[in-house]
C-alpha cells in the first residue's frame, strides 16, 4: 500500500499560477475574443416543446441590412444512420446534429432552429425575428413516468428500447434498459427483519456555471478551421465538431479560452458547430454568445428522475438485500446518466444481494449533459434516505449503520468491479470523530442529518510536455482546461519530481495543435490523470538531466543521484550541481531538454464522502435554513488542499441548491418558466454557513502520489443529508426534490 | 436590443412635454434597474428614454416631524435608509428599501420607480400603503394626488396618463405610539422577488395595549399590491391579542386572489398571507412597545 508520506511541494498551498490574471480581470474568456471583421451570431430557438418543422423561410432575415449569413440544419452534412464515436461511447450522429440545429422536429423549447451572422449582435437578434418557421405543434411529454406510458407522445418515431442486448419491436420513449444483479436478491429480502421501500422524485437541475457558452470560429482560406471557446475539453470539441461537420480533425484547431465554470456542462457542444457553419458561409470570423435563458433552455441540465429504492436489513442493522429502479429523463435524445447512477447507488455498502434496473427515457426537455457525478446524486437521494429510515426504525445511529455495512477493499460492486483500496470506512470514522457530529442539537425544529456518497472517478488520456528553461524553471504545457485550480495541482506534481518550488513551474493550457491528446476536464480526472502525465514528463526531464550531469562529470548515469533538487555523483570525486545550475548548462551538454509524459491510467481510485448537516425549519413557511455543514471526503492525497477544500465546498453548495430550491419549472405547454438566475434559485452566500471541509487521505495505489479525484463526489450526499435533517427537525420524510417551501408546507399538512 | 433615443430632461415641464409628444413610445428612466433589463430582454419596446435624474423636484428627500416626508420619484433607496429621522419615522419603508435587489441595486433603484413599474410583488408599495402615502403626479393639465393604494391598476399598469409623470410621494407624519413593519417571504435569504409581501402599520393607545388604528397591505397576491381595508378596520379599537391579530390575518387572506407561478403556488401564497400578516402586525406592535 502506498504510504501517506510527507512531501516538499505536495500538500502545500502556493498561490495559483493563473490567480493574478483572474483577479485583475486580465484573463481572457471566450466573450473577450476580438478579431478584425468579426461578425456576431445569434441562434433562433424553438418556442415549442414539441413540434414538427414544416418549413423555414430565411429570406426576410437575409434581406436585412447587416446580415451576412443565415444557416439551418440544411447546412449540416447529411448524418444518415452514421454512429459517431466520440471516445466516450457511440452516439447516433443524427441525434448529435439535430441537437445543434433541428432538422425535422423540435424536441424542446429552446431547441436551436437557425442562426444568423450579422455585423452586430442587435442586427443578428432582429434578423432572428424575421425568420419564418412554420410548425405543426405536437403534444409534449415532460415527465419520465408519463413518457414511459405506452400511449405517450413519441419523440422519435424510430427509437426502440434496447434491453440488455435485445431491441424491442415497437417504438418507445424508453431508449434503453440496463440491469445489474449480484447474489440472490429474493433470498436477501427473505432474510431481512426489516424492509423499507420508498419512491422518490427529483427535479431537472442545471449546473449553473456563471459564464455562458461562447464560441468564435474562423476558416482560413486553406480550409483550416479555428475555434476559440469556453470548454472543458478542447480535444472533445475538436472531435464533436469534426463528426458534426464531417471534417477532418487535422483541419480543426480548438483554442480553449479561460473557463468560467462547467461542472460537466461544457463538454457537449452547442454553438461551436453553429459558429463554424456561419464562419464558413460568411468567410469571416463569427462569434456566438449565449445569454442566460439560452443556457437554461438550450444546453444540457442534469435529469429529473423517478427512483424506487427497497432495502432490507437484519435487526442488528446488517443490510441483506437492496433493490433500485431508476428511471432517468434523458431529455430530447438518449443518453441520461442512469448508467453511472446505477453504478453508484449502493456502492458505499457491502451488500451481497442487489438488483438494479435503470431506464433511459426521452422527454421534451433539453438533452441532458453531465453534471458533477452525473446520476449519482439522484440515486443517493433515494438510497441514503431509505437507509436513514431503516436506522431510525432499528434505533441504530445513522453513522453506525453505515459503518456496519461500509464497503471495503475486495468487495464487489453490484455492477461488477471489485473495490481496490478505498476510504469509505476512514471517511465515516472521520465524520464520527468530528465535533459537529457530537455537538448538541436539541432545539425545537432543528434537525441533523447525514448521508454518504460514492463516485468512481475516471482516468482517460492526458499528455504533458515540459520545456526546461535556462534559469532553472520549467514551462509545463498541458491540454486540460483549468476549472478548479488544476494548473497549480498539476504543476505541483512536476515540481515535486524535480525538487523545485511550484512557482518555478509555468503552466500553460494550450490549443489542440500544441499538445498531445488530452481528454476532458471531467470525471474528477484532471489532477489525477494530467497530474500523472506531468509526473511522467518530469521523470522524463529528470532522466535527461541525469544524463547531462553524467556527461558533465564523465561518469555513468547510474552513478548520478538526484535528491532535493541536487544532482550528485559519489563515484570517484564528489560532484554536485543543483537543478537550477544544470539548467544553465544544457547548451553545452547537448542542447535543450524537452520532456514528455502521456498516460491513460486505469487506476482512478473511487471517492467517498459523508456529510453532516444541521437545519432549522420554519414550520409556518416551510423554509429550511442550513445552520451547519460538515463535508468529509477521501481525497487520496490532497495535492493543493485549498483547492480540494474548494471542490468539496462547491459540491456541497450545489447539492444544497439542488436539495432546497433548484429546479426547472414547466408550464403545461412545456415552457420553462424560470429560465433566469432570479427564479432558478441557486443558493447565495447569505443562504449558506461556512462549509467545513474535512480531507481524509487514503492514498490511491493507482497514482504515484495517491491522488483520487475530488470534484464530483461532494455533490452526492447533500440532498439525502438535508432530507434526513428535515425529518429529524419536523418528523416529515421528504421524497421529492427540491424540498422547497411549498412542498414542505404540503408535507406538513399546512396547505 | 434595438436602438432607442435617450434624452435627459432638465425640468418637469420639459419632461411632461416630451412625454406628451412621444406617448407610448417613451418611458421615464430613473434608476433603470427594471427598465434597462426589460428593454435588453425585449420585454418592453421603448423608442425614447427620458432620463429625469437631473430634475430637482424628483430628487427631493425632505422629512419634517409635523408635515411628514416628501420623497422625490428618483431618490435612490440607499439615501432613504441613510437618513436616521426617516428610519425612525417609517420603519416599514426602511424594511423594504433594504431588501429591494441587493446593495448595488439599492444605489440606483428608488421607490418611485418601484411604484411606476407596478409589479404586483413590489416590496416598496405595501409600506407606502400602510403609511397612508399619496402619489404626486404632474401632467399637461397640472398636478393631482392619488393615494398609493389606487396607483397601480394592473401588472405594469398605473393611473399615470399620457404626458403625466410621478414627481414625488408624500407620507404624512407618523402618529404618536405608531410604527410599521414590512416583510416578505422568499425561499432564499436575498436576491429574490416576494412570493408574498405583507406590511402593517399600527397606532396604539397611550398604554400601548389597545389598537387605535391599523393598516395592512399585501404584495404578490393579486394583480396589484392590495390595501387590506377590512382586515385593517377589524383591528381598530381592539386590545392587542392573538385573537385580534388572527382575525385580521384571516380577513387579509380572504381578499388575496393569488395565482400559481414559478415563484409559488396559489395555496402557498394564501397560507403565507396569514403567516406574514401576523408577523407584520406583531412586528409593528413590538416596535411601538420598544420605542422609548
Amino acid at each position: 500500500m502506498l504510504e501517506n508520506k510527507e512531501y516538499k511541494v505536495i500538500g502545500t498551498r502556493p498561490i495559483r499560477h493563473d490567480g493574478v490574471d483572474k483577479v485583475t480581470g486580465r484573463a481572457l474568456y471566450g466573450a473577450d475574443f476580438q478579431a478584425a471583421g468579426l461578425l456576431h451570431g445569434r441562434v433562433l430557438r424553438s418556442p415549442h416543446a414539441h413540434a414538427r418543422i414544416i418549413s423555414i423561410d430565411t429570406s426576410r432575415a437575409e434581406a436585412l441590412y447587416g446580415v451576412k449569413g443565415v444557416v439551418t440544419a440544411k447546412d449540416l452534412p447529411d448524418a444518415g444512420d452514421k454512429i459517431a464515436d466520440l471516445g466516450e461511447g457511440a452516439v447516433n450522429l443524427k441525434h448529435l446534429c439535430d441537437n445543434i440545429l433541428a432538422s425535422d422536429k423540435v424536441l424542446y423549447k429552446g431547441h436551436a432552429v437557425a442562426a444568423v451572422a450579422a455585423t452586430n449582435p442587435h442586427i443578428a437578434e432582429e434578423a432572428c425575428t424575421l425568420i419564418d418557421v412554420e410548425y405543426e405543434v405536437l403534444p409534449p411529454v415532460l415527465e419520465v413516468r408519463q413518457a414511459m406510458e405506452s400511449d405517450a407522445p413519441l419523440l422519435h418515431e424510430h427509437l426502440k428500447t434496447t434491453s440488455m442486448g435485445e431491441t424491442a419491436d415497437e417504438p418507445s420513449n424508453v431508449a434503453s434498459h440496463i440491469q445489474h444483479k449480484l447474489g440472490d436478491p429474493e433470498k436477501g429480502f427473505a432474510e431481512a427483519d426489516i424492509i423499507v421501500e420508498r419512491d422518490f422524485v427529483t427535479g431537472t437541475v442545471h449546473q449553473g456555471y456563471i459564464e455562458p457558452h461562447n464560441a468564435t470560429a474562423h476558416y482560413n482560406a486553406d480550409g483550416q478551421l479555428t475555434i476559440w471557446c469556453s470548454t472543458q475539453g478542447a480535444f472533445t470539441v475538436r472531435e464533436q465538431v469534426a463528426e458534426i461537420l464531417q471534417y477532418p480533425v487535422s483541419k480543426i484547431k480548438v483554442v480553449p479560452m479561460e473557463i468560467g465554470g462547467g461542472f460537466g456542462g461544457k463538454i457537449s457542444v452547442y454553438i461551436k458547430p453553429v459558429a463554424a457553419l456561419l464562419a464558413k458561409k460568411t468567410g469571416k470570423p463569427v462569434k456566438v454568445l449565449m445569454n442566460r435563458a439560452d443556457v437554461f433552455e438550450g444546453t444540457g441540465p442534469t435529469p429529473a428522475s423517478f427512483i424506487r429504492v427497497k432495502m432490507g436489513a437484519t435487526k442488528e442493522g446488517k443490510l441483506t438485500a437492496a433493490q433500485a429502479y431508476l428511471a432517468f429523463e434523458a431529455g430530447a435524445y438518449p443518453g441520461s446518466p442512469v448508467g453511472p447512477g446505477a453504478m453508484c447507488i449502493f456502492a458505499p455498502y457491502s451488500i451481497e444481494n442487489v438488483i438494479i434496473d435503470g431506464y433511459d427515457v426521452v422527454v421534451n426537455k433539453p438533452k441532458t449533459a453531465p453534471y458533477r457525478a452525473p446520476g449519482a446524486p439522484n440515486a443517493a437521494f433515494g438510497s441514503e434516505t431509505v437507509l436513514d429510515e431503516i436506522a431510525e426504525k432499528l434505533d441504530i445511529d445513522p453513522l453506525e449503520i453505515r459503518l456496519l455495512n461500509a464497503a471495503k477493499e475486495g468487495d464487489r460492486r453490484a455492477d461488477g468491479p471489485i473495490h481496490p483500496r478505498i476510504g469509505c470506512i476512514e471517511t465515516l470514522e472521520a465524520a464520527k470523530a468530528h465535533p459537529h457530529y457530537t455537538a448538541p442539537n436539541g432545539k425545537k425544529h432543528h434537525g441533523r442529518g447525514i448521508a454518504s456518497g460514492y463516485w468512481f472517478n475516471i482516468g482517460l488520456e492526458s499528455s504533458v510536455t515540459i520545456n526546461v528553461n535556462s534559469d532553472g524553471t520549467i514551462n509545463l504545457i498541458e491540454g486540460s482546461t483549468d476549472i478548479g485550480g488544476t494548473r497549480a495541482s498539476i504543476a505541483m506534481q512536476a515540481a515535486e519530481v524535480l525538487g523545485i518550488p511550484a512557482e518555478s513551474v509555468n503552466p500553460s493550457v494550450v490549443d489542440t495543435n500544441s499538445v498531445g491528446y488530452t481528454a476532458v476536464t471531467g470525471g474528477s480526472r484532471t489532477t489525477y490523470a494530467t497530474g500523472y502525465a506531468a509526473y511522467e514528463a518530469a521523470q522524463n526531464v529528470k532522466q535527461q538531466m541525469i544524463a547531462r550531469a553524467a556527461k558533465l562529470w564523465e561518469v555513468d548515469e547510474a552513478n548520478v543521484q538526484f535528491a532535493d533538487g541536487e544532482f550528485s555523483s559519489i563515484n570517484g570525486k564528489e560532484e554536485q550541481i543543483s537543478f537550477r545550475d544544470l539548467c544553465a548548462r544544457l547548451g553545452e551538454t547537448g542542447g535543450p531538454i524537452v520532456g514528455s509524459g502521456t498516460v491513460n491510467p486505469g487506476g482512478a481510485g473511487g471517492a467517498y464522502a459523508t456529510h453532516v448537516v444541521d437545519v432549522t425549519v420554519d414550520e409556518e413557511t416551510g423554509k429550511v435554513d442550513i445552520l451547519r455543514y460538515t463535508a468529509v471526503q477521501d481525497a487520496g492525497k490532497a495535492i493543493h488542499p485549498s483547492y480540494v477544500e474548494g471542490q468539496i465546498q462547491g459540491g456541497a453548495v450545489q447539492g444544497i441548491g439542488w436539495a432546497l430550491n433548484e429546479e426547472y419549472i414547466y408550464n403545461a405547454e412545456g415552457e420553462m418558466t424560470n429560465a433566469s438566475f432570479l427564479d432558478y434559485r441557486m443558493p447565495t452566500c447569505l443562504d449558506l454557513p461556512m462549509i467545513d471541509a474535512v480531507i481524509v487521505e487514503v492514498p490511491n495505489p493507482g497514482h504515484p502520489y495517491g491522488v483520487r479525484g475530488v470534484g464530483e463526489v461532494p455533490i452526492v450526499p447533500p440532498m439525502a443529508a438535508i432530507a434526513n435533517a428535515i425529518y429529524d427537525a419536523i418528523g416529515v420524510r421528504m421524497t421529492e426534490l427540491p424540498m422547497s417551501p411549498d412542498r414542505l408546507l404540503k408535507a406538513m399538512g399546512k396547505i | 436590443m434595438r436602438d432607442f433615443s435617450y434624452i435627459a430632461a432638465k425640468t418637469i415641464p420639459e419632461a411632461v412635454a416630451l412625454l406628451d409628444e412621444k406617448g407610448e413610445s417613451a418611458r421615464i428612466l430613473a434608476g433603470g434597474t427594471d427598465l434597462i433589463v426589460q428593454v435588453r430582454e425585449a420585454r418592453r419596446d421603448v423608442d425614447w428614454m427620458i432620463d429625469i435624474k437631473s430634475i430637482p423636484e424628483v430628487n427631493v428627500l425632505n422629512y419634517d416631524a409635523t408635515t411628514g416626508l416628501t420623497l422625490g420619484a428618483a431618490v435612490e433607496c440607499y439615501k432613504i435608509y441613510a437618513d436616521d429621522a426617516i428610519c425612525d419615522a417609517y420603519p416599514s419603508l426602511i424594511d423594504a428599501t433594504k431588501i429591494i435587489g441587493g446593495t448595488a441595486i439599492q444605489g440606483r433603484a428608488g421607490v418611485g420607480g418601484n411604484l411606476c413599474n407596478a409589479s404586483p410583488a413590489a416590496d416598496g408599495i405595501p409600506p407606502l400603503i400602510v403609511l397612508n402615502a399619496s402619489c404626486v403626479i404632474v401632467g399637461p393639465n397640472g398636478e393631482r394626488e392619488v393615494p398609493v393604494e389606487d396607483f397601480c391598476t394592473a401588472p405594469g399598469q398605473t393611473v399615470i396618463k399620457k404626458g403625466e409623470m410621478l414627481v414625488s410621494v408624500k407620507i404624512p407624519a407618523p402618529a404618536n405610539n405608531s410604527s410599521s413593519y414590512y416583510l416578505r417571504f422568499i425561499p432564499r435569504n436575498e436576491m429574490d422577488i416576494a412570493v408574498v409581501g405583507a406590511g402593517a402599520s399600527v397606532t396604539l393607545d397611550a398604554e400601548k395595549k389597545t389598537i387605535v388604528a391599523a393598516r395592512i397591505a399585501l404584495a404578490a397576491v393579486a394583480p396589484t399590491p392590495l390595501f387590506a381595508e377590512e382586515a385593517s378596520a377589524l383591528l381598530a379599537g381592539r386590545e392587542v391579542s392573538d385573537e385580534a391579530i388572527d382575525a385580521a390575518a384571516e380577513a387579509a387572506q380572504a381578499i388575496a386572489r393569488p395565482i400559481s407561478d414559478m415563484r409559488g403556488t396559489a395555496e402557498q401564497r394564501t397560507h403565507l398571507v396569514g403567516v406574514l400578516t401576523r408577523r407584520a402586525l406583531n412586528g409593528a406592535i413590538q416596535r411601538v412597545r420598544e420605542a422609548t
